[in-house]
């Protein structure tokens, strides 16, 4: 589900991958804010969209909103995918983790970047938005059940044969599976590999040290640190 | 307000662990608006905590199984130390350690530190394997470690003390008569939370401690004994996410309070704790704060 929100002020700048905690309407069934990453921003309508996927009551409570609804935020958190200096990315994306991609496609695209995306998903149910991904790049698509796009795995598409030739940089989010597969042939190759984690967070702001992956330099924090590491910084 | 020679401007001050070095969260309060606060647990040596999960939300607050990450005591002093130097407000530094020599060469570090006018002497964490709560689980390791802190730490010493015992007011005596100018209470109730689908524990650490609402009328009970036993003031901690909880413990005896996970719901809380609290005075008349202070009408 899109959740569209209109700030009352204008907008901060906001870095692709950045994410907000949310304050979930019903309390009485959660009790810590949910972090949902940033799926667009419309700086000029000072909106920011989130895609939520119901997988809690936190998340249950969020779909349920009416209208005109009032949220409570704290954002943008987290350090973002850097676009800086990107040429030929491939951002992968399986399941929920197409979120952040449209504003990193965005992001990317404003930089006169070619951007090529490549979505996994159980079944052609689970692909959102395709039209509006292909207004922004190539878009390619798997399913594990063979319903849409090339059956299988992300990480069997054709595409994925094009690491370090086509393409010198991948941005990956989604199950961790996934991006540990994506990461594991990406080691092989001359590519950078970005992946953003999810790790579950009580503040988002590295107070309360929960949301910890462990790094080539100790424990960091997802929600400060990350959630963008680039895959030489974490120990997998 | 004085807490045993301790000056606070007003009774809020924030809970170790939860307000990381208060540094987090300058964007979104004036952290020099609070009566204090309380800065993460720190030991002798850097310590990388347990591994992840480390957190477990449950009705009414959460579980946590952070085991006192922290770059150790050195660091706080080199790197830290200089970005709170200038807070306007009391920066006690909690103290942790294994054994006893580690408490107390911590201690000594801080008692070196101009402004840290005090330490929070962590006797109390449920999430290290050795020492923390181990020192705070007994009279006699409770009142040794406070002793050997006393002989070298010369500021306000202020002890924490665990919930997880069958009588903390006789720990709170035994810490009393080692030489604390206070106590702070409650530390986390030892907990865990298990996945049912999985049939695995939710926490690396299979138990962690909970914090938040949940915990608030413990903590109220035990602070109420606690001010009964002891002449030395109580900071009332556990569960506190309103002004009226915060009153609720003073009038159960605490001189001040300590905010916590509530930081984690909303980071200005306890800048707005603090307005809260003045509005209670004002709405009852009320010209001095510490005139609630155990003010509970039985």
């Amino acid at each position: 589900m899109k959740l569209i929100l209109q700030s009352p002020s204008n907008l901060p700048i906001i870095n692709p991958g950045q994410f907000v905690e949310v304050q979930t309407p019903d309390s009485s069934k959660t009790f810590l804010r949910r972090p949902i990453s940033i799926h667009d921003v419309d700086y000029t309508r000072n909106r920011l969209i989130l895609l939520v996927k119901t997988v809690g009551e936190g998340t249950k409570s969020l779909s349920n909103l009416s209208i005109g609804s009032t949220l409570n935020l704290v954002y943008p958190l987290g350090n973002g995918f850097d676009v800086s200096n990107v040429k030929h990315p491939l951002l992968i994306a399986g399941g929920v983790g197409i979120a952040p991609m449209m504003y990193l496609g965005k992001s990317l695209k404003k930089n006169d970047v070619e951007v090529n995306f490549l979505f996994g998903a159980k079944s052609s149910s689970g692909l959102l938005l395709e039209d509006e991904f292909r207004k922004v790049g190539n878009l390619y698509c798997t399913t594990e059940d063979g319903s849409a796009g090339t059956q299988g795995f992300v990480t069997q598409h054709a595409e994925i044969e094009k690491l370090g030739i086509d393409y010198d940089s991948v941005f990956v989010c989604g199950p961790i599976q996934m991006m540990k597969a994506v990461g594991n042939i990406v080691k092989q190759k001359d590519v950078t590999c970005y992946v953003s984690l999810e790790n579950t967070m009580a503040c988002g702001i590295g107070a309360c040290l929960c949301c910890v992956t462990d790094t080539v330099s100790g424990h960091k924090c997802v929600c400060t640190e990350g959630p963008v590491f680039d895959i030489k910084d974490l120990k997998w | 307000m004085n807490l045993n020679g301790l000056i606070l401007k007003n009774p809020v001050m924030t809970a170790s662990g939860t307000f990381g070095y208060g540094l987090e969260y300058d964007d979104f309060m004036d952290v020099s608006s609070l009566g204090g606060i309380i800065v993460k647990g720190t030991t002798l040596n850097p310590r990388e905590g347990n591994p992840y999960p480390r957190l477990a939300e449950v009705k009414q607050g959460m579980i946590n199984a952070v085991g006192l990450q922290n770059k150790g005591v050195d660091y706080f002093c080199k790197h830290i130390y200089p970005l709170v130097y200038n807070y306007k407000t009391n920066v006690l530094v909690n103290v942790s350690g294994s054994c006893i020599s580690d408490y107390v060469s911590t201690a000594e570090r801080i008692n070196e530190l101009e402004n840290i006018p005090g330490i929070e002497l962590n006797i109390s964490c449920p999430n290290v394997k050795e020492g923390g709560m181990a020192f705070g689980t007994s009279c006699e390791s409770a009142q040794k470690v406070v002793e050997a802190v006393r002989q070298v730490y010369k500021k306000h010493l202020m002890v924490k003390l665990s919930p997880n015992v069958t009588n903390i007011s006789e720990i709170a005596i035994a810490v009393e008569s080692a030489g604390a100018d206070s106590v702070s209470l409650i530390n986390t109730v030892l907990a865990m939370a298990i996945n049912s689908e999985t049939r695995r524990p939710v926490l690396s650490t299979i138990t962690g401690g909970l914090s938040g609402p949940a915990i608030k009328p413990i903590a109220l009970r035990m602070v109420w004994q606690v001010s009964k036993a002891v002449k030395i003031p109580i900071v009332g901690l556990g569960g506190i996410m309103t002004a009226a909880d915060a009153i609720e413990f003073m009038l159960a005896g605490a001189s001040a309070v300590e905010i916590g996970t509530a930081n984690f719901i909303d980071p200005a809380i306890s800048a707005k704790i603090v307005a809260g609290i003045i509005n209670y005075l004002e709405r009852h008349n009320i010209s001095d704060v510490n005139s609630i202070i155990g003010g509970l009408i039985v």
